[in-house]
């Protein structure tokens, strides 16, 4: 994102995700009311009438997500909002957009589960739901936001990512960050890159949708209603698309689909870095976590330690560069995250005994105070 | 060249797509055939139809069709299919749907669809069994009759397709049997030119699971059970509830008109965009308004 030209307004994180969808070319919204990501829909659908844009409030999570799917091979640009309990009935056919390689966004504003849980609390509880809530071998990209400017940014970038990987995208953002208001100034269009949806050249008669051979390119995928006829299934299929149970047929589909994202986990990584240099302890957060942790940082330092933060905008894949470089010099990596070790056991992963890992669990539906992580981090470097 | 064979060369799928997976004898071919021919007599571009399914045996009726097909998840096949209309309303949409996959577990997407009154045209093939995994019993396998589930008879009541469409506001009913394959085809036909959600129950013959358990010998005492057992709306006026019993009616049960979903919202649209009071709404939450409904215009397919 380059510079704006645009004027500070205050807006709200789940309007500003909305207006980021927009900004992204999204035409098609399908949803389903829950808290704490309703706006998301209030707004689009106050929107997208006025934007040449179409939105359906469907009659359940599964529907809006089958909607989304259906509306992307259309042609159009399409997400949906929802929380725990929405996501949850969601994975079905997040799965579907997977295997059949569909762009579409999912926005997750998380809230404290498991089922209804503490719908107005947050939590980051749905981490490892974004990786693997779907059965089967598959891969996933999600980014989690930070600030208002982020729900803006970020949705963009869902957005260009389900694209460029044609793929299900998650924003996995939480209660906090979705509810915040806060004076941002937007990016102006012609300021930021939108990916268009990319149609096939070829005619009709040889289109293939899918992958031949490992390493193609990924196809383009043709609009239902352009003179391609082609068969989406979410069974395992061929690069015409068409069912198969041949064996190879099946290894290159599903090694496919998982390798487009997995191989290119370094590429999609995206950090903030504060006060790293000459840090030998090492705060690893992500979404509104990362906003306390970063006080926290400060107040460690005033006490003597030489904390670090590390924010994580991409939560999946799930990259180990930067953090196996930086466990060389810290002793001590701590994560504090809304759930009882979600993200962590991604970090124990990567830092592979190089250095003390140590969870920061909060599950009781409020935030983080600096406090909290600054004591922790305290105790557990034995100061 | 019979018409037969020119409706089956010009929309089956020309590459190594067929024998279908369907039993010999199934009546699903005959309700494929009828679609076929009706699309056919509506005289649609082929790139301009898509067909939608969700999972069991009628769920593989898209892959031997020439169209934009489209095989979901088991009972999503309507709200698929909703999100393909509303995004590109110039198509003509067609969700095959099975009688476990339309009304059990896809039973919500389906009564909601019907209320909803979005341009498209769902077929349910009702075989009153689950014919894919093995001859469970379904949400219409009527009452007393035996499943793999219900070895001893069914405990539960059946849905009337047709009636709880009319119920759930569909705009478009009708019913018939594979046994009347003109009639189907004629019946689709109408429902894809109606205006509005229409749905067609085509009752059929899976002999394989259903007629095994409930002492069918052959899919012909199926077909010949349907043309003794069905009586036409007209005829089915004039007779009580016990002469009915164990009958289904057969013909259009519901031809009305209300706003379409996507025209409706069309209209609302147009009036909204030189509204000045919706636009100042939108315009307070995006500042860029103008620019980026160009540009969203602009893409638009």
């Amino acid at each position: 994102m380059s510079e704006s030209k645009g004027r500070m307004q205050v807006l709200q994180g789940n309007e500003a995700c909305a207006v980021g969808a927009l900004a992204a070319g999204v035409n098609f919204f399908g949803g389903y009311p829950i808290t704490p990501s309703s706006e998301i829909a209030e707004v689009m659908s106050q929107c997208l009438p006025l934007m040449g844009g179409r939105f359906i409030q469907m009659e359940d999570e599964i529907a809006s997500i089958a909607a989304i799917v259906g509306a992307s091979l259309a042609g159009a640009k399409a997400m949906t909002a929802t929380s725990g309990p929405g996501f949850s009935l969601m994975q079905e056919n997040i799965g579907f957009a997977a295997i059949a390689e569909v762009p579409c966004l999912i926005v997750n504003v998380q809230r404290a589960g498991p089922s209804t849980g503490l719908p107005t609390q947050p939590a980051q509880a749905d981490v490892q739901q974004t990786r693997w809530g779907t059965h089967g071998d598959h891969a996933m990209i999600a980014l989690a936001p930070s600030s208002v400017l982020e729900c803006f940014t970020m949705t963009v970038d869902c957005i260009n990512l389900s694209e460029r990987y044609r793929t299900p995208v998650v924003l996995l953002s939480d209660e906090v960050i979705g509810h915040m208001r806060e004076s941002v100034t937007l990016p102006a269009p012609g300021t930021y890159r939108v990916e268009p949806r990319k149609l096939p050249e070829e005619d009709g008669s040889d289109y293939r949708p899918y992958c031949e051979c490992e390493g193609d390119p990924l196809p383009a995928l043709s609009a239902f209603g352009d003179e391609h006829r082609y068969h989406v299934t979410g069974l395992t299929h061929d690069a015409r698309g068409f069912p198969t149970m041949v064996k190879e047929e099946v290894d290159l589909k599903i090694r496919g689909i998982v390798g487009k994202i997995e191989n290119c986990a370094d590429e999609l990584a995206s950090y903030e870095e504060f006060m790293i240099d000459d840090a030998d302890v090492l705060l690893f957060a992500y979404g509104s976590t990362a906003r306390v942790a970063k006080s926290s940082v400060r107040d460690l330092r005033k006490r003597g330690v030489r904390a670090g933060l590390l924010r994580t905008r991409t939560i999946w894949p799930f990259s180990s560069t930067r953090l196996q470089e930086l466990s060389e010099q810290m002793k001590l990596v701590v994560v504090p995250e809304m759930n009882l070790g979600q993200l962590s056991l991604e970090v124990e992963r990567a830092v592979c005994g190089a250095t003390e890992v140590r969870q920061l669990g909060k599950v009781d539906g409020d935030l983080f105070t600096p406090d909290e992580i600054a004591e922790f981090t305290m105790e557990a470097v034995g100061k | 060249m019979s018409e037969a064979i020119k409706v089956a060369r010009t929309y089956l799928r020309p590459d190594k797509k067929l024998p279908t997976v369907w039993c010999g004898g199934c009546g699903l071919g005959i309700i494929m055939s009828a679609m076929l021919r009706a699309i056919a007599n509506v005289g649609v571009d082929k790139n301009k139809v898509a067909v939608v399914s969700g999972i069991g045996c009628t769920g593989r009726m898209p892959t031997y069709v020439d169209f934009n097909t489209l095989h979901t998840t088991h009972g999503r096949g309507l709200a698929f299919a909703t999100g393909v209309k509303v995004a590109r309303p110039e198509l003509t949409v067609i969700a095959a749907m099975g009688d476990g996959d339309a009304l059990a577990i896809g039973g919500n997407h389906f009564i909601h669809a019907c209320r909803r009154n979005i341009d498209m045209t769902a077929v349910v093939a009702n075989n009153q069994i689950y014919g894919m995994t093995g001859g469970q019993y379904s949400p219409t396998t009527p009452h007393g009759k035996r499943g793999t589930t219900a070895p001893y008879g069914n405990v539960e009541h059946a849905f009337d397709t047709a009636a709880l469409a009319v119920g759930a506001g569909a705009t478009f009913v009708a019913r018939t049997s594979v046994y009347h394959a003109r009639e189907a085809a004629a019946l689709i036909e109408k429902a894809i030119r109606h205006k509005g959600f229409s749905v067609v129950e085509v009752m059929a013959n899976c002999h394989t699971s259903y007629g095994r358990m409930n002492k069918f010998a052959s899919p012909v005492d199926m077909l010949e059970w349907m043309r003794d057992n069905s009586v036409p709306v007209k005829a089915a006026e004039r007779m009580d509830a016990k002469d009915l019993e164990g009958k289904f009616t057969r013909g259009i049960m519901v031809e009305t008109e209300k706003p379409e979903f996507i025209q409706a919202y069309d209209e609302l649209a147009e009036r909204m965009v030189a509204d000045p009071a919706a636009v100042a709404g939108v315009k307070k939450i995006i500042q860029a308004y103008d620019e980026m409904a160009d540009q969203l215009k602009s893409t638009e397919g």
